[in-house]
């Protein structure tokens, strides 16, 4: 996927919003009312620097997603607040994009048009073929543009599909286990199709995902989240600075050590 | 609804969809750029459905002849009286006189300008006031009690009043039959939009679409199957209800031609009128499947 991608097309990386940064204020989200209500998350309270790839990790059902929508404007939260540079979300937010677990495509439009789903409101039509057409070549599917989502693979739509978000000019990325259902090889090379995106267009990345591996290869830093004793809803247990510039090396002695200690809080013992 | 050529219909969309399935899962396991090789262009299709989609009007076409041959024999062997049953070539004289004098022209066009005009209104306002209940609650809360009241008044209650109202002209006719066409396409577009993929409305909703953008891009196409399905029978209810009013009251139409025939004892003409309406009707159901294809080949 690199080889196919580099040079990145002039100009890809212009004429995008700046990165922003994102701050999450004692984040609460209840489901239900009365005796039935469960809480999913508490008290979770971290920041994220502009320009930041930040990865959150967490056993499946603690909410990462939760934390993702409610940043997104998908869902509101029982009490806190996410705060994008310094106004509090508040409903769909145009400044995030976000690129959900399944492509989400429409069936009836081409790869092409489902892209230009993701445009900004008000970009004139001359300004948006362009911006499709380059951020076609920047995911290697410009020979797709006219295709319909049934006629290419699993990891085409879902290139295509973050190609949608970064139409979006996003100030905040949003990726909800964005490569999760791919097979092993698709999402090896999808991450580092992530990285040089991120190289070409440093957006602020929150990145949800339960693969510890994919966690230590593309984030500046990793936010875990767990239930605590009394299952009181989930909340931050451990945050990690990722040592070293990207891209790693996935067979690094260091790393190895760091995703066995991660295991360790996921409640994975002796890998 | 169904005719002799459904079973073919049915075994090849079997045969394309796991065409289909087989496709996709080798896209899927491969590699992206090796699925590219394997990925179908647009509008394949494997070369067996094809053939078998030109042996399809012939195949059609056997039963009909059949039934025609059945009825040249049972009326001449005596079986029936020819006023019971006229053979199929007095109904075809009977045919050429009608052309002859003018009529047969008039009738037809009168029902099928009023099948028309009824259908189209009936499913614009379905279409609408469908859309309208299926995608916001206050509207389903506020109208769906009240329509699915009147859509259990059998549609025959409505002519005395029809008449009662508009007097024995077009206005009662066509109204019947707007009533007619209404109902299934209501009940259909307000149901199909109901189950829209959540995923799919919630995507297009991040990315900022809402409102008539959201229904113009996402709601509508995803329903467009439903809504020809529910077209199509709207359609054959307008051809119930054209003779049904034609029946009880007027002076042109196929359903007057009916009744007509019927008080004169001329089993030939009352033929030909069935003969005309299954034709006839057969024809604008085709015409509609033929826009429906095309319509899910766009947009599903």
């Amino acid at each position: 996927m690199t080889a196919v991608l580099s040079p990145l097309p002039a100009g890809a990386g212009s004429a995008h919003a700046p990165a922003l940064p994102v701050s999450f204020q004692g984040l609460r989200r209840t489901f239900g009312s009365g005796s039935a209500a469960h809480t999913v998350l508490r008290d979770v309270t971290f920041d994220v620097a502009a320009g930041e790839v930040l990865a959150i990790l967490g056993p499946s059902g603690c909410g990462k997603s939760t934390l993702l929508r409610a940043a997104a404007g998908l869902d509101y939260p029982s009490a806190g607040a996410v705060v994008i540079e310094d106004s509090p979300v508040h409903g769909i937010d145009s400044r995030c994009a976000f690129a959900f677990q399944e492509p989400r495509l429409l069936p009836w439009h081409t790869l092409q048009a489902n892209i230009a789903i993701g445009l900004p409101a008000g970009s004139s039509a001359k300004e948006g073929k362009a911006k499709v057409a380059r951020l076609l070549e920047l995911v290697g599917l410009q020979d797709f543009a006219k295709h319909r989502p049934r006629e290419v693979s699993g990891g085409m739509a879902q290139r295509t599909s973050l190609a949608r978000a970064l139409a979006r000019n996003p100030g905040v990325l949003l990726l909800d286990e964005p490569f999760g259902a791919l097979d092993a090889l698709t999402r090896i090379k999808m991450q580092d199709l992530l990285l040089d995106v991120h190289r070409a267009e440093p957006t602020t990345v929150l990145l949800v995902t339960h693969d510890v591996d994919e966690a230590l290869q593309l984030a500046d830093r990793i936010i875990v989240l767990g239930p605590d004793a009394k299952g009181q809803g989930a909340t931050i247990v451990r945050t990690i600075e990722v040592p070293g510039r990207r891209p790693r090396e996935r067979a690094s002695a260091e790393l190895a050590h760091l995703r066995s200690s991660l295991l360790e809080t996921l409640g994975v013992v002796g890998h | 609804m169904s005719h002799p050529g459904e079973p073919t219909i049915t075994g090849s969309s079997v045969a394309d969809g796991r065409a289909a399935a087989a496709t996709a899962t080798t896209a899927d396991a491969a590699q992206p750029d090796a699925a590219t090789a394997s990925a179908p262009a647009p509008g394949w299709s494997p070369a067996g459905v094809r053939s078998r989609n030109w042996a399809r009007l012939p195949l059609g076409l056997i039963i009909p002849a059949a039934l025609l041959a059945a009825w040249q024999v049972a009326s001449s062997s005596g079986m029936f009286t020819v006023v019971q049953l006229p053979p199929p070539a007095m109904v075809l004289a009977a045919a050429g006189e009608l052309v002859e004098r003018g009529q047969l022209g008039t009738h037809i066009a009168i029902s099928t300008q009023r099948v028309l005009i009824g259908f189209l209104v009936g499913a614009a306002l379905g279409l609408v006031l469908g859309a309208t209940v299926g995608l916001s609650r206050l509207a389903d809360a506020l109208l769906a009690p009240t329509i699915g009241a009147l859509r259990a008044v059998p549609s025959l209650a409505w002519v005395p009043l029809l008449i009662l109202w508009m007097k024995i002209g077009e206005d009662s006719k066509v109204t019947l039959i707007i009533i007619g066409a209404f109902f299934p396409v209501f009940t259909t577009v307000s149901l199909a939009l109901r189950h829209v993929d959540r995923n799919l409305v919630e995507a297009a909703r991040a990315f900022g679409l809402k409102g008539i953008r959201l229904l113009t891009t996402v709601q509508l196409p995803a329903v467009v199957p439903a809504v020809f399905s529910g077209l199509r029978l709207a359609l054959a209810q307008a051809w119930l209800f054209l003779v049904a009013a034609e029946l009880i009251a007027s002076s042109m139409g196929l359903g007057f031609l009916l009744i007509d025939s019927q008080n004169n004892g001329r089993t030939d003409r009352l033929l030909l009128a069935i003969v005309m309406l299954a034709v006839i009707g057969k024809i604008t159901d085709a015409l509609l499947g033929l826009a429906e294809k095309w319509a899910v080949k766009r947009w599903a």
